[in-house]
C-alpha cells in the first residue's frame, strides 16, 4: 500500500495545523515524525487515519481519492500517548477486540493475540484486567491490540510518552523489530532526539505545520539542510554563534577569531550563523590546549550537571549559552573561567535564512 | 528551610502490617537544611507514597516525620509549611504572571514591598521578568509550568519545597533550560528542594543527593558519581545508566571471574562469598569495548548497533547472555563475531542482588 497526502492543509478555529503538506508513505517503512509540541504530528496523524479531513488537499490510498472517507471504512490503528484500554476485558480480551469486530475464528483469534502477546512480553498478564498492570504493561497492551488488527496503517502518537525512562528505554529498542516483522505503514510521532534514533527508518520533521526536512533518520540527524532542522534534532540544544568572515579571517561575535580555511575558505565574505552539537566541544580547565586548527573560545561556566557517566557543563558567552557534553565526570565551578575548542570540520554554517551553506559531510 | 528527619517510616495502605502490605518499608533517613535531593525509582516503586508522607497527604501508617527536629506527623501540609511543585501547571488563569508569582506571598499576609522584591527576584532568576503584565490564560504549558516553579519557589520561608516530576510534559529543549535553571535557583535561594522523578537524568543532573527506590525500599543513596562507580544494588546499576549496567550470572573464585566459560582478571578478591548466595557480575557498558576477535577475548556475536547520534553502543550476545558494549571512535565492526575486552577495575560482584566490596 502507499499513501499519498497531496497538498494537504488543516484548519481549526482560524489556526493552520498543517500547511500544504505533501508527503508519500510506502509500505512496510517506519516513519518518525519529529518535532515539538503543536508542530502538526498530531494533525498529520489525524487526517492520515481519517479521523479528520482536511480543509485542502486530498488523501490517496494507492491512487485512490479516500479524502473524507469515514475511519471506519479504512485500515488504520491507531495508538496514543494516554494508554486506552477497555477496562472491564482482560489484556487478552482488550488485545483480541479488533480481531471479534473481524468476525475472525476462534482459534486465529487465540493464534494472533497469544503472538502479539509474546511479542510485546504481556504473555503472564493476559487474564488481568488493564487496571491491575503498570502503565508500561497497559501501554503494550494498546500496541498489541494495534498490532494484532493487521491494518495496513499504524499511527503512534507519542506512545511512550507516559512511560518510565527505563522503560522507554527499553521498548525503544524493542519496536523496530516488531514494525519490520509487520509490513504495515508504520508512523511514529516523538519530540525527542534521541527517540528517533534509536527507530531509525525514515524521519519527517516537522515545524509549524510543514515537513522542513525528510529522509533516512541518522542522515537528517548528521545532514540537517537548516538551522530548524538542526536545532529539533539536538539534544542537547543545539549550540549557536554569529561570525563573520573577513579578510580570510572567521571572527566570532564576542571577538574569538580563527583564520578561514577549511569550509570557511570556500565561503563569501559575510555574516553566517554556526552551529555545533554539544559532544563536539572540549572544554579544558588552565592553559588552553592548542590544538591544530582548533578554534578556541573564552568562556565562562554557569553550571555543571554531572549525571555519572557525562557531564554536561554549561557555559556563558556573550549573551547565549553553550552546552559541552564530556564524558566522566568534571566539576567546574559556576563562575570559572575557562577555554573551549571545536573542531571545525564539525561546525554547520547556515546563512541569515537559516539554510545550511556548508558543513559535515555525509558519512 | 528545614532539617528533615525520617524515623522508622512504614505504610501500608490495607492496613496491613505483613512485609507484603508495606508499599513502603521500614525507612530512616536525615536530609539536611539547604540540601538538593532526587527520590528516584520506577512507578510503583514507593516514592510517591514517601513523598506525600514528608507534605502531610498521608499519614505514615508508622514512623515519624521531624522537621527541624520538631514531630510533624500529626500537622497537616500547609502547618509543615512546604511549597509544592507538580507535574501539570497549578496556576490561575485570570490572573497575570506577576499576580500568580505574588499569590503565596499575599495569602501569608507578606508586607508589599517585600512581596514585590521577591516576586521580581523569582521573575529575573527565571526569564520571566517581561511576562510580568501579561495573563496567564495566554500563555504556552511550557511557559505555564515554569510560572508554576516560580509559585513554588517564591516564598523563603517554606521549610522546603517538593517538586513531583516537574519537567514530565515539557518539550527536550526547554527541559535543558529549565532544569538548569531549577539548580541555578537551588544555588541562589538555599532552600531544600525534593524532586521525585523516575527520569535518572533529571534526577542525577538536579540532586546532590540521589535517593534510589525499589519495590518499596531504599536500595542506594548517593551523589550521581557514587551511583554510576560502584552501584549497591544489581537494581541501581540496572536504572542509572543509559544503557543500564550489564548484569550477568558468573562464578567469581579470589580474584578471577567466570563468564560463559571465559575467565576475567578482577582488580579485587573475593575470598569468602556467602555459600549459596545467587553470584553475579555486573560492568557498565561504558566499561567494556568490542574489538576485533582474538584468541584471548571473550567472543560474541553482535546483533545490532545503537547509533545515538554521540555515542554508539553494541549489543552483543554470548551464549544465552545479553550485553550492551561500547564501541571505540573509529572502530568499524567487521562481520558478526567480535570479541570483548573489560576494564578489571570497573567489575562488580553481587551475591543476592547487593554488592561485595573485594580485598585489596
Amino acid at each position: 500500500m502507499t499513501l499519498r497526502l497531496d497538498k494537504v492543509s488543516h484548519m481549526q478555529g482560524g489556526q493552520a495545523f498543517l500547511r500544504d503538506v505533501s508527503l508519500s508513505f510506502e509500505r512496510g517503512t517506519l516513519n518518525v515524525l519529529l518535532g515539538p509540541t503543536l508542530s502538526g504530528k498530531t494533525s498529520l496523524m489525524r487526517v492520515m487515519a481519517g479521523l479528520d479531513a482536511p480543509t485542502e488537499g486530498r488523501v490517496l490510498v494507492d491512487g485512490k481519492d479516500v479524502t473524507g472517507l469515514d475511519v471506519r471504512k479504512r485500515s488504520v490503528a491507531m495508538v496514543y500517548q494516554q494508554f486506552i484500554n477497555y477496562p472491564a476485558f482482560t489484556v487478552f480480551e482488550n488485545i483480541a477486540s479488533p480481531l471479534r469486530v473481524q468476525g475472525k475464528p476462534h482459534r486465529e483469534i487465540e493464534q494472533r493475540v497469544h503472538e502479539a502477546a509474546k511479542l510485546l512480553r504481556l504473555e503472564p498478564y493476559l487474564d488481568r484486567t488493564p487496571l491491575a498492570l503498570s502503565g508500561g504493561q497497559q501501554q503494550r497492551t494498546a500496541i498489541a491490540r494495534a498490532l494484532v488488527k493487521g491494518a495496513d496503517l499504524v499511527l503512534l502518537d507519542e506512545p511512550l510518552a507516559n512511560l518510565d525512562y527505563k522503560l522507554r528505554e527499553e521498548l525503544r529498542a524493542e519496536l523496530p523489530r516488531i514494525f519490520e516483522a509487520s509490513g504495515a505503514i508504520f508512523v511514529y510521532a516523538t519530540t525527542e532526539p534521541t527517540e528517533a534514533l534509536l527507530l531509525g527508518g525514515r524521519t519527517i520533521c516537522l515545524w509549524e505545520g510543514q515537513p522542513m526536512q525528510i529522509g533516512p533518520t541518522a542522515q537528517v540527524y548528521r545532514r540537517p539542510e537548516s538551522l530548524r532542522v538542526a536545532q529539533l534534532f539536538s539534544d542537547p540544544p543545539l549550540n549557536l554563534a554569529e561570525v563573520t568572515k573577513h579578510d580570510g579571517a572567521v571572527v566570532y561575535s564576542d571577538g574569538d577569531k580563527a583564520p578561514a580555511d577549511g569550509r570557511f575558505a570556500a565561503l563569501a565574505d559575510g555574516a553566517y550563523r554556526v552551529g555545533f552539537r554539544a559532544h563536539q566541544l572540549a572544554v579544558a580547565d588552565g592553559r588552553p590546549d592548542r590544538q591544530l586548527g582548533r578554534h578556541v573560545f573564552a568562556a565562562t561556566v554557569a553550571l555543571t550537571e554531572i549525571t555519572g557517566s557525562e557531564s554536561f557543563v554549561h557555559l556563558k558567552r556573550d549573551g547565549t549559552n553553550w552546552v559541552a557534553v564530556l564524558p566522566g565526570v568534571h566539576e567546574f565551578l559556576p563562575g570559572q573561567a575557562l577555554q573551549a575548542t571545536l573542531d571545525p570540520g564539525d561546525i554547520f554554517i547556515f546563512d541569515r535564512d537559516g539554510r545550511l551553506v556548508a558543513g559535515p559531510p555525509q558519512e | 528551610m528545614a532539617r528533615l528527619d525520617l524515623v522508622d517510616l512504614a505504610h501500608a495502605y490495607n492496613g496491613g502490617t505483613t512485609h507484603a502490605d508495606l508499599v513502603l518499608k521500614p525507612t530512616s533517613m536525615t536530609w539536611r537544611q539547604g540540601g538538593a535531593y532526587a527520590l528516584l525509582g520506577p512507578s510503583g516503586c514507593g516514592k510517591t507514597t514517601l513523598l506525600n508522607i514528608i507534605s502531610g497527604i498521608v499519614r505514615p501508617s508508622r514512623g515519624k516525620v521531624l522537621f527541624d527536629g520538631k514531630d510533624v506527623s500529626a500537622l497537616t501540609t500547609q502547618q509543615r509549611n512546604i511549597a509544592q511543585v507538580f507535574q501539570f501547571p497549578v496556576i490561575y488563569d485570570t490572573m497575570t504572571v506577576g499576580e500568580n508569582l505574588a499569590f503565596p506571598l499575599k495569602n501569608r499576609g507578606l508586607p508589599r514591598a517585600e512581596i514585590e522584591k521577591r516576586v521580581s527576584e523569582i521573575a529575573r532568576l527565571l526569564d520571566l521578568e517581561a511576562y510580568l503584565g501579561r495573563r496567564a490564560s495566554r500563555l504556552s504549558a511550557d511557559a505555564k509550568q515554569k510560572i508554576s516553579l516560580g509559585r513554588g519557589l517564591v516564598r523563603a520561608d517554606v521549610a522546603a519545597i517538593l517538586f513531583d516530576e516537574p519537567l514530565t510534559v515539557i518539550d527536550p529543549a526547554l527541559k535543558w533550560e529549565l532544569r538548569s535553571k531549577l539548580k541555578t535557583l537551588h544555588r541562589a535561594l538555599d532552600l531544600t528542594m525534593i524532586y521525585v522523578t523516575h527520569d535518572q537524568t533529571e534526577a542525577l543532573t538536579f540532586a546532590d543527593t540521589v535517593v534510589v527506590m525499589h519495590e518499596g525500599s531504599v536500595v542506594q543513596t548517593g551523589t550521581p558519581e557514587e551511583l554510576f562507580a560502584r552501584p549497591e544494588h544489581t537494581f541501581v546499576g540496572y536504572f542509572i545508566g543509559s544503557p543500564g549496567m550489564n548484569i550477568v550470572a558468573g562464578e567469581v573464585r579470589g580474584r578471577e571471574a567466570k563468564i560463559a566459560g571465559h575467565t576475567l582478571a578482577l582488580k579485587r578478591s573475593y575470598d569468602s562469598l556467602p555459600a549459596g548466595a545467587n553470584i553475579e557480575i555486573g560492568i557498565r557498558p561504558e566499561f567494556v569495548s568490542i574489538a576485533p576477535p582474538r584468541p584471548d577475548l571473550l567472543s560474541a556475536h553482535l546483533e545490532r548497533i545503537d547509533d545515538l547520534g554521540r555515542t554508539r553502543f553494541a549489543r552483543v550476545r554470548v551464549d544465552g547472555l545479553k550485553l550492551a558494549a561500547a564501541i571505540p571512535p573509529g572502530l568499524t565492526p567487521d562481520g558478526e563475531e567480535v570479541g570483548l575486552t573489560f576494564d578489571p577495575a570497573q567489575i562488580h560482584v553481587y551475591a543476592d542482588s547487593r554488592r561485595i566490596e573485594g580485598a585489596a
